[in-house]
């Protein structure tokens, strides 16, 4: 078979090629699954994917474009889905034993707005199980590799999600961040990573695992396109209540009109002391030195400043995350879907199901946050940690009385190798610099600014005040553009 | 909460339901532990007077029309339950103790 070449690129470059003539939603999906094919054996990104099916939404896709009734600029562009975000006819295991027999009836709000605008979802893609993790070691069915080094891993717990855009399989994403989940994997796979601000998606559909905590977002190839995406997945939505009512929007794609090329003068970029305090690799250091001596060439302002919370940071999270967690995977018990293990009664089956099915990192989260809840250590625990939220949340209101933005390296180190980190809570201690944004709510994303001496990708973090996303695009977006 | 924490962890595990095999639950009792001794150094904060935050975006009243809508079919619902009885019922293990069985 003579086939024609789609070569990778932004949604953008693919949507100017399809609307052009170039080539068509087939052509672009076979490509796709070309590559896939190729390639997923050692990258791992998908836990599954069925090549049929997005054949036949691509001839869909370019049967309404021939009519002239394309439901969108972007009809035709494959867009890959965490295992976490339901998608109806699909599996939906969250990466786990206990879900795998899952079938989703329904779609997530994300995946509905996606579909309405003709863009496909497609596949599977891994991650840590329940999205408990840093690096997709944690999936019940397989370690995605990192693209650029295949002994390391892609971060977590978006990993397949962020290794799927790298290695080109597809042009973008839905991740999902509790703690930094896209935001990490993004900077360790070299693709950019937005984190909303909490409310701004709609949870509809995405498997809770701290639902005060949990955003969707875009992986993608660079900053527009995480402002399509967002664009396209954002807004208020009868079926999730936190959701804030912001109208449904199309202004963060022209919000970046001229970004690229736009200067950032007096523009004024906050850089938290605390995070640049010590434990960053000299690659890591390195990189985040010189984003800031790009940001100053565009004409930012920086202005140093502290967090003086930082440090707390992870401890009030691993007991607000787990505390929520054994609440929300409370519900897996093998009655209603899922993988039962039958027990004498009804709750030796609740035991034996939950025994069997949750991997040790879920084990361990949902006995911690037992732990916290449980009579006796609510307050020294979970209250106090409510409180030093509190704190953190003021941190950051304070800091952005005195600057526009901040910049912070995204992880201390850049993608570790398999097993390298074997100790739970030196695990923890990595998100370090991501945690603080979802305990605040605020909004924030990962942008590749350099490599390490190992040749291995380093973002840097962007991080905005609540609903700034249009402000924040823009700014990465000139950044990004400078570097390039 | 200085010093070593011990954590009687066949209860926590009896309260979330988990079963753990002899080696498993020495193995989290240890990380758990250190977990825990590590989370402690929160005690060292002052929040006194300080409202604690249980959510990000606080929102409250959220009000929508009263209106009847569709709702998913049985069957669909039904489809990923791991046992059936009748087709369209949902079988359960034993609840309560006795001599019956299903």
């Amino acid at each position: 078979m003579t086939q024609k070449t789609v070569k990778p690129g932004s949604i953008r470059a693919l949507a100017a090629g399809l609307k052009a003539g170039e080539f068509t939603a087939l052509e672009l999906a076979e490509n796709c699954l070309d590559r896939i094919a190729a390639r997923d054996d050692d990258v791992r990104a998908f836990i599954k994917y069925d090549p049929e099916q997005l054949r036949k939404a691509a001839r869909e896709s370019d049967e309404r474009r021939l009519a002239g009734r394309a439901l969108s600029e972007y009809d035709g562009i494959p867009i890959g889905v965490k295992d976490n975000i339901a998608v109806a006819g699909e599996s939906c295991s969250c990466a786990s034993k206990l879900l795998e027999p899952v079938i989703s009836p329904y779609d997530a709000t994300v995946i509905a707005r996606l579909k309405s605008a003709g863009l496909i979802p497609f596949g599977r893609l891994n991650m840590d199980e329940f999205a408990m993790g840093s690096s997709c070691e944690n999936s019940a069915f397989r370690q995605t590799a990192n693209p650029h080094d295949l002994g390391r891993v892609p971060g977590g717990s978006s990993g397949g999600s962020a290794a799927c855009v790298a290695a080109e399989f597809l042009p973008a994403t839905l991740g999902s961040d509790t703690g930094g989940s896209i935001r990490q994997p993004a900077a360790f796979c070299g693709v950019v990573g937005l984190k909303p601000t909490y409310g701004r998606v709609s949870r509809y559909g995405l498997v809770a695992f701290a639902s005060s905590l949990d955003q969707i977002g875009p992986l993608t190839v660079d900053v527009p396109d995480a402002g399509i995406l967002l664009d396209l997945i954002s807004g208020a939505d009868s079926r999730d209540s936190t959701c804030l009512p912001e109208p449904p929007t199309s202004t963060f794609q022209a919000a970046l009109e001229g970004a690229r090329s736009g200067s950032l003068r007096g523009v004024r970029i906050g850089l938290p002391r605390e995070y640049f305090e010590g434990g960053l690799t000299p690659g890591v250091e390195r990189v985040t030195r010189m984003a800031i001596e790009r940001l100053k060439a565009l004409g930012a302002v920086m202005v140093e400043l502290s967090l003086p919370h930082t440090k707390y940071a992870v401890a009030v999270y691993y007991i607000v995350a787990t505390a929520e967690a054994s609440a929300n995977l409370a519900r897996f018990d093998g009655i209603r879907y899922g993988a039962r293990v039958e027990g004498s009664d009804l709750v030796d089956t609740y035991f034996k199901t939950r025994g069997a099915g949750f991997g040790d990192e879920v084990k361990r989260r949902i006995l911690l946050g037992t732990y916290v809840l449980s009579s006796g250590y609510y307050d020294a625990y979970y209250l106090r940690a409510q409180k030093v939220r509190t704190l953190i949340r003021r941190d950051f209101e304070t800091a952005f009385g005195q600057c526009d933005f901040m910049l912070t390296p995204v992880t201390p180190n850049s993608a570790f190798k398999f097993h390298e980190k074997s100790d739970p809570l030196q695990m923890y201690l990595s998100d370090i610099f991501t945690i603080a944004l979802n305990l605040s709510g605020h909004c924030g994303i990962s942008v590749p600014a350099g490599r390490d001496d190992n040749g291995m990708p380093v973002g840097v973090q962007f991080m905005a005040p609540p609903l700034a996303e249009a402000g924040l695009l823009r700014t990465a977006a000139a950044f990004e553009a400078a570097g390039e | 909460m200085a010093g070593k924490t011990e954590i009687d962890i066949r209860h926590i595990a009896e309260l979330a339901r988990l079963e753990l095999s002899g080696e498993q639950l020495e193995r989290l009792r240890r990380d758990l532990e250190k977990i825990v001794q590590y989370i402690a150094e929160l005690g060292e904060l002052d929040v006194s007077g300080v409202e604690p935050t249980a959510h990000a975006a606080p929102l409250f009243n959220v009000w929508r029309e009263d209106q009847a809508g569709g709702s998913f079919p049985r069957e669909a619902m039904l489809a990923n339950a791991p046992a059936l009885v009748e087709e369209h019922l949902i079988r359960v293990p034993q609840v309560l103790p006795g001599e019956g069985s299903n």
